[in-house]
C-alpha cells in the first residue's frame, strides 16, 4: 500500500464519516431529549433521496432549487413523524415509545414501496460533482470533499443554534431535565418539534449526499446507514452533538480503512460496526464524550 | 379446582388434536399450510412474549435464533450425499458434512444451539437496558445474518440450503406449540416468572428484594432462545428451503406486532396474536390481487398488506397500548366464573 492509495482510503473514509455525521446528530438530539431511539431517523434519509429525485425530474428543478426543497419537506416529515407517533405516548412507558418508533420506521418504508415500488432508482447528480480534481497522484472527485465540507459548515451552524440561541438554550434545558424545564414554563411540544427540525434537516442532507455518492435510491436505503449512525452517536458520546459527529468520522474512517487493509473482511462490514457497538457499550458505555447518562442496570 | 383445570386442559388439547385430525383428513392443502404456520407462530410468539412481555426487555433479536436453530436442524437432516450435492462452491466442514439425524433430534439440536448463542450473548447484551437493549439485540440478529451470508462452508452463503425433507405437519407444529405453551406458562406461574415480572415492574425494587436480574433475565432468554431455535428448524421443514435472507428483521417485526396486539405480558394474548396474524395475512392477500366488481376492477396493491401490518402496529400502540388481552389470560377459572374475565385488564 502506497502513500497515495492510503490517503485516498483516508478522504474516502473521511467522506462517508461525515455522512454518518450528519444522520448521527439527528439521533443524539433526539435521544438527548426524549430518551428515544428514532428508528424511522434512517428512513428520513431515503424521504429526503426522493423528495430530491422527485423535485429534479417531476418538476424539473435545477439542483440547487431542488435539494434545499428535499431538505425542507423531510423537516416537516419530521415534525409530522414526532406528532402522530411520538407526542401520544409522551407518558407512556419507554417501551411503547420505542414500539411506536419502530411502527413508524415500518410504515415509511412499505409506504414508499407501495407508492414508489420497490426497483431502485437512478439518482440525477449534478455533473458539477462528477468532475475530478487531481493533487499530484491523488484524484480526487468533487462529491468526496463536498460532503465533509458541508457537514462542518452544517456543524458549524447548528453549534450555533443550539449554544447561542433562545430555543437552543431551551433546547440543552430539556436534556438536562425534561420536568424542571416544564416547570421553566418553556413549551416542551415546541422544543421538541424544534429539536425534530433539526435533526431532520441534518438527515436530509446527509439523504441527499449519501445518494450522490450511492446513486440507487430505494425503499429500504435508510435502514443501513441508519443503523450505523446510531452507532457512530453512540461511539460519541450519545447526547453530545460534537460526540456523534466525531463518532460519525471515526466510524468511517475505520469501516474503510478496515475493509482497504484486510480486503478479506469486506463481507462482514455490516458486522464490524455493531462489534464496535458492543464493545463500547461493554467498556465504555458513554462513548468518547459523552456525559455519564446512559441507561444501565 | 386443580384436578378440574388438569382435566378441563386434558380435554382441551384432545378437542384441539380432534379438529387437527379432521383438517388434516378433510381440508384442502392451502388450510393445512395455514394451520401448520399458524402452530410455528404461536411457539414463536409464545417464546417471544416470555422476553419481552414478561421481563419487559424489548429484545429485538429472534430472527438470530431462528436463524440458527433452522440451520442447525437443516444440516442435521440432510443426508451427506445431499449437502455434499448442494455446496458446489465450498464443501461443508467437518463434521458437520457427515452428521446425519431423524428429524426429532435435528429440532432439540436447533433449540439447543440457539439457547447456547443466547447464554453467549446474554453478558453483553444484559449489561444494558431499554433502547440500547433494543439496538444491541437488533444488532446480534444482523451480526448472524451477516454470518450466515459470508460463512459459506458452514450454510452455503447465499445460496442457502434447498430441498430439505418436508417434514413439518400438523402434528409437529401444533404439538410443539402445546408444549411450549405448557412450559412457559408454568415457568411464569413459578417463582421464577414472579421474580421475571418484578424485573418487568421495577428492577431496582426487586434487586432490594434480593432478586438477581441478571440470572433471571438470562433463564428466560435461553428458554426464549429454545424454543425459537425449535422453530426455526420447524420453519425450515415447512418451507424446505432456506437461505440468509429468510429470517430478517422483519420476521422480529411481525413477532413484536403479534405480542403487542396480543397484550404485552400475556401468553394467551401471544396464542391470539399469532392466530389473528397468520389468518389475517392470508386473508388481506385480497388487498395485493385484484378485486373484480363485474363492472370495474380495483387494481391490486402488491406490498399493501405490511403498510395494513404497520399502521396496525401504530394504532394498538398509541390508542390501545394494552392489546386485545392486556396483561390478563384466559384460564379456565376465569372462563367459570363469566366472561367478566376479560374485562378485568389491568392497566400497566
Amino acid at each position: 500500500m502506497t502513500a497515495t492509495i492510503f490517503l485516498q482510503q483516508i478522504i474516502n473514509g473521511a467522506s462517508l464519516g461525515s455522512l454518518y455525521a450528519l444522520v448521527a446528530i439527528g439521533y443524539t438530539m433526539v435521544y438527548g431529549i426524549l430518551r428515544l431511539i428514532n428508528f424511522a431517523h434512517g428512513d428520513l434519509l431515503m424521504f429526503a433521496a426522493y423528495a430530491a429525485i422527485y423535485g429534479s425530474t417531476l418538476f424539473s428543478l435545477p439542483w440547487f432549487i431542488s435539494f434545499p426543497l428535499a431538505v425542507v419537506a423531510t423537516a416537516a416529515m419530521g415534525i409530522l413523524l414526532d406528532r402522530a407517533a411520538y407526542r401520544p405516548l409522551r407518558d407512556a412507558p419507554r417501551i411503547s415509545l420505542l414500539i411506536s418508533a419502530i411502527g413508524a420506521s415500518f410504515l415509511l418504508e412499505n409506504l414508499a414501496l407501495v407508492v414508489i415500488g420497490g426497483v431502485p432508482k437512478g439518482f440525477p447528480r449534478p455533473s458539477v460533482f462528477d468532475q475530478v480534481i487531481s493533487v499530484g497522484e491523488l484524484r480526487i472527485q468533487i462529491m468526496t470533499i463536498v460532503t465533509p465540507v458541508m457537514t462542518i459548515v452544517l456543524l458549524m451552524g447548528l453549534l450555533y443554534i443550539v449554544h447561542r440561541t433562545k430555543i437552543g438554550k431551551a433546547m440543552r434545558a430539556a436534556s438536562k431535565d425534561f420536568e424542571t424545564t416544564r416547570l421553566m414554563g418553556i413549551n416542551l411540544d415546541w422544543v421538541i418539534a424544534v429539536t425534530f427540525l433539526l435533526g431532520s434537516a441534518l438527515a436530509a442532507a446527509g439523504g441527499v449526499m449519501w445518494a450522490m455518492k450511492y446513486p440507487q435510491v430505494n425503499p429500504f436505503m435508510g435502514v443501513i446507514p441508519g443503523l450505523k449512525a446510531f452507532i457512530a452517536a453512540v461511539l460519541g458520546g450519545i447526547g453530545s452533538i460534537v460526540g456523534a459527529v466525531v463518532g460519525g468520522f471515526l466510524l468511517g474512517l475505520g469501516e474503510i480503512l478496515i475493509v482497504a487493509f484486510v480486503p478479506e473482511l469486506a463481507l462482514y462490514r455490516d458486522a464490524i460496526a455493531f462489534l464496535i457497538l458492543i464493545l463500547v457499550l461493554l467498556f465504555r458505555p458513554t462513548g468518547i464524550m459523552g456525559e455519564p447518562m446512559i441507561d444501565k442496570s | 379446582m386443580k384436578n378440574r383445570n388438569l382435566i378441563l386442559n386434558i380435554l382441551g388439547i384432545s378437542a384441539l388434536f380432534g379438529v387437527l385430525r379432521l383438517f388434516e383428513a378433510y381440508g384442502s392443502e392451502y388450510q393445512v399450510r395455514i394451520l401448520d404456520n399458524m402452530g410455528v407462530f404461536i411457539t414463536l410468539a409464545v417464546s417471544y412474549n416470555l422476553v419481552v412481555g414478561v421481563c419487559g426487555q424489548l429484545h429485538l433479536g429472534p430472527n438470530a435464533f431462528i436463524t440458527i436453530g433452522a440451520y442447525t436442524s437443516a444440516l442435521l437432516t440432510m443426508s451427506p450425499a445431499e449437502k455434499q450435492m448442494s455446496f458446489i462452491i465450498t464443501p461443508l466442514v467437518w463434521p458437520l458434512n457427515v452428521l446425519h439425524a431423524p428429524f426429532a433430534l435435528s429440532l432439540v439440536a436447533g433449540g439447543v444451539m440457539a439457547a447456547l448463542f443466547a447464554f453467549l450473548i446474554s453478558f453483553p447484551v444484559f449489561r444494558v437496558r431499554g433502547d440500547y437493549l433494543a439496538i444491541v439485540t437488533l444488532g446480534f440478529g444482523e451480526v448472524v445474518r451477516v454470518l450466515a451470508n459470508a460463512l459459506q462452508s458452514v450454510t452455503n452463503g447465499p445460496l442457502g440450503l434447498k430441498g430439505l425433507p418436508p417434514r413439518t405437519n400438523l402434528w409437529w407444529s401444533w404439538g410443539i406449540a402445546v408444549l411450549t405453551t405448557l412450559l412457559v406458562v408454568k415457568l411464569i406461574n413459578s417463582s421464577y416468572g414472579r421474580a421475571m415480572k418484578a424485573i418487568r415492574e421495577d428492577e431496582t425494587a426487586a434487586k432490594a428484594m434480593g432478586i438477581d436480574p441478571f440470572r433471571h433475565l438470562v433463564l428466560a432468554f435461553m428458554v426464549s432462545a429454545f424454543f425459537s431455535g425449535v422453530s426455526g428448524g420447524l420453519l425450515a421443514h415447512l418451507i424446505t428451503t432456506i437461505s440468509p435472507t429468510l429470517f430478517t428483521f422483519f420476521l422480529t417485526f411481525n413477532l413484536l406486532m403479534i405480542i403487542v396486539v396480543g397484550g404485552l405480558g400475556s401468553t394467551t394474548g401471544a396464542i391470539v396474536g399469532a392466530v389473528l396474524f397468520t389468518w389475517g395475512s392470508e386473508a388481506l392477500r385480497v388487498v395485493e390481487s385484484d378485486m373484480n366488481f363485474g363492472l370495474f376492477t380495483i387494481p391490486g396493491i402488491p406490498g399493501m398488506r405490511m403498510v395494513l401490518f404497520s399502521l396496525i402496529l401504530l394504532l394498538v400502540i398509541i390508542f390501545a397500548r394494552h392489546g386485545v388481552m392486556g396483561r390478563g389470560e384466559i384460564t379456565w377459572n376465569r372462563i367459570a366464573s363469566g366472561w367478566g374475565a376479560l374485562a378485568g385488564r389491568k392497566s400497566a
